[in-house]
């Protein structure tokens, strides 16, 4: 059962208190938008066995959304944001590179 | 026979007798007994029959890992079967029975899949059992029900009577595990001032060091232990706790404690068990090791046991297994056992030892005069019901030349494996250790935390450190000679000896079904143990795995680390169900969320219906009539007088700010900006995958601010949908949202006479110009601060009124008392689902299944064209979804005035690729409708709005079909003229 801090709150939470809302950082594509871009926009997803980025929702505590960066693997946990936001915050990354040297996920890469 | 010793004892309180029964036959123990010594003490070796092939066993083991002593344990609702007797501390009244026999333990008719058992090898089911096809169900299944299974299932109607609880633990180090390396970290956590808990399975503390021996510091090693639990016991930041398990190790360390209450105690106030969650920074594992059997035949005759076993039951107990007790061994750790023996003065005849050569500890045996024999192995045992003799042959023959001994039990010992298992539980890797011929914990790959860092480590045997002195600093004990590892006893057995040679003595697998596997191409541990079965029984394979694996690396040409283990699941030993649910039983199984009016309804006949986690009535049941006709009752009674609804659980959500009207937009498929202040609009809300999700009425409050109603069980998940869009894609926006169902009370007042009687308690003007249909206004009714919504779901006049939450029952009160003369009645959620079907309204959930848009259900009025953009609008131009051949909502009529069942399909000609009838619609909502009549039903069919007055089949349970025309789906005052006035 994992814990994770929320960036809200500021405390760690276990994942009973936790709901998982997938992948993170999806560019939302609406009317106008090609097939290909909708299909990737609300089905294509990442399955990484490694770095992830995906949403939660302290879901029994603030009710706020936020981001985490993880492992899939080893489920270390590299941090987690607020969801405010279209990219990680540089110490995101800069944690994750400090630990996984050539990490890459989507168009992002160390 | 075994029997209790004139003397010794180190657990037991002679002086305090204990009676049980076993098997109906009244017995007696003492006080600090186990079920299993009590029986030895008892000679009643016999416990048990074997899965597969109903062979007579005895007990094996003294703790967790037992495979055989398995009994049914208790009565009535208090009966559980599959109890292990090694675990099963002895109290007075404690009842016992054996399991899987026909007709009695010592007479088994189903011992005849013994001789049988050429036949019953390996995937025998799989081979067996296939042709001819019509056999399984019929005869092979029910014959393998009867024979196969270990316990009885408690009674159907039996209820548990014991509680139980959840406990929640925040630590800094759990110790698992309370022999001297458990004891020994938790001391030195407590020194460094953290926060530790130490849990032990059993009910004292040392583990196996006070009946293995050895000094410390120049004393006894249970001097140590006793000094170092009462400097723990002083320890205020430790806390200690026997008969707790740890069940197993997860993600993030956390962990899960298994701890026995009461059960050596049953009835008492305490809860039987606790389930404890612990999170903890780091996990101590010393969970000890667990001695190998040695695989020759004849090793599961009753009074075969573990060595380590006699030990335990000689010191801790005082009981002996037998009187003259043979050891087969690979190590010098079995000697101790011929040490206990000798100075309990139990007879040993001979000492059976694989490897050429000893240590100091069988110097020791052998000037104690016992006869020791190197460089031999147990050929075969010799006895049936009860081991009478062993027949010794060389190790490195073939066991076909025998010399017998007789003896009435055999200690066996083939090496100790480290229980590894709550190490493994979470991906902690193991080394092979040649030397000794275990796996064991590899530091370097331990399990990692959500910083990445190991936070299981593994002290004492379960590390691999198996003598005392690698263990306590100080400590001194017998010097050891290497063992040498024995997978099977003559080295060159020949076939007959390898069948039987038992490995998994509680699933029936022996040493010639892991050859078979190997030879029939099963190369995986993981395969073979699910085609053997090989510790898949309720002990998981504790004592099996390792030999069992040794011989498929064996049989396959491979070293024992090629092979591997198979994988180490929790929990570590069975827990109780009850355990599992803790206090989540009846009453508390789930929160239950009542409305203002809940107790009211309650005592005025209600039908309860949960709707998420509400409860609503479904009907107001008066004396004489059943459920059916309070419903008929509440909708004839509603369209004609005046019904009163309690809306109170719709969701009321409260959408604020300056982008409220921009944010609405997208949230629903109708225009909601353009909406005026003190009106209200139904409205639509789709998924962004297209699909309805929700609908409801929307009020706007002002300018910024509106109200909007969602369904029952939707509230909170809309609530999510809302922030989740509001938070993550369109922070920038200014929206606020709060969910405020539970603020109000809604009443909904419906009939003919509903302005009657809310005129009658006066206060607001509610005429059809102050208040026209689909406005809204504040106010006054009755005294009570009121927001009425002239909204209807029911086709007649109606009001929607919410109040106060606490006002809610006195509005209620004053409602029906007012409306006495207007002949009112309450109505459940059952008329209300007839009456909205009767006007054609949808209902999410019924017309919706989450692959429903609303094109689908002839709601295209409610999508707005103006609009660029809403949640679900892209999703709804792709080509399925545009599709004409969509099912369309239609209104279905039975010609026979029937009711259809629910999800009913109606069919059309030819077959699909599965040989099923090709269908083109099927049954959404229905109903008996009072107002018509006759039966009325809703249903989605390819092409239906353009197929008025066609009639469809719809084959119903029974093998008869029903036919149903195709109509308008509004049934009833298609113009709307009685909500309108």
């Amino acid at each position: 059962m994992l814990t994770l801090k929320c960036p809200c709150c500021g405390v760690m939470t276990d994942e009973t208190e936790l709901h998982a809302e997938g992948e993170a950082h999806l560019k939302r594509f609406g009317p106008g938008s090609s097939d290909e871009d909708f299909t990737g926009y609300l089905f294509q997803r990442e399955n990484p066995k490694g770095i992830h980025f995906e949403r939660w929702r302290h879901a029994y505590g603030c009710g706020k959304y936020f981001h985490a960066a993880r492992c899939t693997v080893t489920l270390e946990v590299f941090g987690t944001y607020p969801a405010q936001t279209l990219e990680p915050p540089q110490e995101i990354k800069d944690a994750i590179s400090a630990k996984r040297p050539g990490w890459s996920w989507r168009e992002m890469s160390n | 026979m075994s029997h209790r010793l004139p003397q010794g004892g180190r657990l037991i309180d002679r002086r305090k007798p204990r009676t049980f029964r076993f098997n109906n036959r009244a017995m007696r123990g003492m006080k600090g007994d186990t079920l299993a010594s009590a029986l030895l003490a008892s000679d009643q070796m016999l416990v048990g029959r074997s899965f597969k092939y109903h062979r007579p066993r005895g007990i094996v083991a003294s703790g967790a890992e037992e495979p055989n002593a398995l009994v049914n344990l208790g009565t009535g609702d208090r009966f559980e079967p599959n109890q292990r007797a090694t675990t099963t501390e002895l109290f007075d009244g404690l009842v016992a029975k054996s399991q899987n026999h026909f007709p009695s333990l010592d007479f088994d008719i189903g011992v005849v899949n013994d001789a049988l058992s050429k036949f019953l090898s390996a995937g025998f089911y799989y081979k067996m059992f296939i042709h001819p096809r019509p056999f399984w169900k019929h005869v092979y299944e029910p014959f393998i029900r009867q024979s196969a299974g270990l316990g009885k299932a408690p009674d159907a109607e039996a209820r548990d009577v014991d509680t139980y609880e959840h406990m929640y633990a925040h630590v800094d180090v759990l110790v698992v595990g309370g022999g001297v390396a458990g004891l020994q970290e938790a001391r030195a956590a407590g020194e460094a001032g953290k926060e530790v808990l130490l849990i032990e399975q059993t009910a004292h503390w040392g583990g196996r060091a006070p009946v293995d021996g050895g000094s410390v510091g120049g004393g006894p090693v249970d001097k140590w232990v006793d000094e170092t639990v009462a400097a723990l016991a002083e320890m205020p930041n430790v806390r200690m706790r026997l008969r707790m398990m740890g069940a197993g190790v997860y993600d993030h360390s956390y962990a899960l404690g298994y701890e026995r209450v009461s059960d050596h105690q049953p009835g008492n106030d305490a809860p039987r068990h606790r389930l404890w969650r612990i999170r903890a920074t780091e996990i101590v594992t010393a969970t000890g090791a667990i001695e190998r059997p040695l695989s020759f035949a004849g090793n599961d005759i009753p009074g075969v046991m573990l060595a380590s076993a006699v030990r335990d039951y000689v010191v801790n107990y005082g009981v002996t297994p037998g009187r003259r007790v043979a050891i087969a061994t690979n190590n010098d750790d079995a000697y101790r056992t011929a040490l206990a023996l000798a100075d309990a003065g139990v007879g040993v005849p001979v000492i059976v030892d694989a490897r050429s050569e000893g240590g100091p500890l069988a110097e020791a045996a052998r000037d104690r005069g016992i006869r020791v024999e190197f460089g031999m192995g147990v050929g075969r045992l010799l006895g049936g019901k009860r081991v009478t003799g062993v027949g010794i042959c060389r190790m490195d023959s073939d066991g076909s030349a025998l010399h017998e001994i007789a003896c009435d039990a055999v200690a066996m010992s083939g090496g100790w494996s480290p229980v590894v298992h709550l190490w493994s539980h979470c991906g902690g890797k193991l080394n092979w250790n040649e030397t000794r011929a275990h796996f064991a914990p590899d530091p370097a790959r331990a399990p990692t935390g959500a910083d990445g860092q190991a936070f299981v480590r593994a002290a004492g045997a379960a590390s691999g450190a198996l003598t005392l002195p690698e263990i306590l600093d100080g400590a001194e004990d017998w010097e050891e000679a290497p063992l040498s590892p024995v997978w099977q006893m003559p080295a060159q057995a020949e076939k007959a000896l390898q069948g039987k040679s038992w490995l998994d003595f509680q699933n029936d697998v022996k040493v010639s079904d892991v050859r078979l596997a190997a030879r029939e191409g099963y190369e995986s541990v993981e395969h073979t143990k699910r085609y053997t079965t090989l510790g898949m029984a309720t002990d998981q394979g504790k004592l099996s795995n390792i030999n069992g694996l040794a011989v498929l690396a064996d049989a396959l040409h491979k070293d024992i680390p090629a092979v591997g283990t198979t994988t180490f699941r929790p929990p570590y030993t069975p827990i109780s169900m009850g355990a599992i649910a803790g206090e989540a039983r009846g009453a508390l199984f789930q929160p239950i969320r009542r409305t203002p009016m809940h107790d009211w309804h309650d005592a005025h006949g209600a039908d309860w219906e949960p709707v998420g986690a509400w409860r609503r009535p479904y009907a107001f049941v008066q004396n004489g009539e059943d459920v059916h006709d309070a419903v008929m009752r509440e909708v004839t009674n509603t369209r004609q007088n005046l019904g009163l609804l309690d809306a109170s659980t719709l969701g009321k959500l409260i959408v604020k700010g300056p982008d409220a009207g921009r944010f609405l937009d997208m949230m629903y498929t109708n225009m909601m900006s353009t909406l005026k202040p003190g009106r209200c609009r139904y409205g639509l809300m789709c998924s962004e995958n297209g699909f309805l999700i929700d609908d409801g009425v929307v009020a706007r409050i002002d300018d910024e601010t509106f109200l909007c109603h969602t369904t029952t069980g939707g509230a909170d998940r809309i609530h999510g949908h809302m922030e989740d869009w509001l938070q993550c894609e369109w922070w920038d926006w200014k929206v606020w949202v709060v969910n405020a169902t539970e603020q109000f009370a809604q009443v909904g007042v419906v009939g003919p006479n509903a302005r009657k009687v809310l005129e009658k308690l006066g206060g607001m003007e509610v005429s059809a110009d102050a208040l026209p249909f689909m406005a809204w206004a504040d106010g006054e009714i009755g005294g009570f601060r009121a927001r009425v919504y002239r909204i209807s779901f029911s086709g007649e006049l109606s009001y929607e009124i919410a109040v106060d939450a606490g006002q809610g029952q006195a509005f209620w009160d004053a409602l029906m008392e007012a409306g006495e003369e207007f002949g009112v009645m309450p109505y459940g959620t059952e008329a209300l689902h007839i009456m909205r079907a009767e006007k054609g309204f949808i209902m999410i959930g019924d017309e919706t299944d989450g692959t429903v848009i609303p094109q689908d259900l002839g709601l295209n009025w409610a999508i707005s064209k103006k609009k660029e953009d809403y949640l679900g609008k892209r999703a709804q131009e792709r080509d399925h979804m545009t599709d004409p051949d969509r099912w369309q909502l239609v209104g279905l009529e039975t010609l026979d005035g029937s009711v259809l069942p629910d999800g009913a399909y109606a069919v059309e000609a030819g077959w699909n690729d599965n040989d099923q009838r090709r269908v083109q619609g099927r049954v959404t909502s229905t109903y008996h409708s009072p107002t018509l009549g006759r039966g009325i039903a809703m249903g989605l069919v390819r092409h239906g709005p353009d197929r008025m007055g066609e009639v469809l089949d719809f084959p119903v349970p029974g093998g008869t079909t029903v036919r149903a025309k195709i109509v308008d789906p509004v049934f009833y005052d298609r113009e709307g003229e009685k909500q309108n006035v």
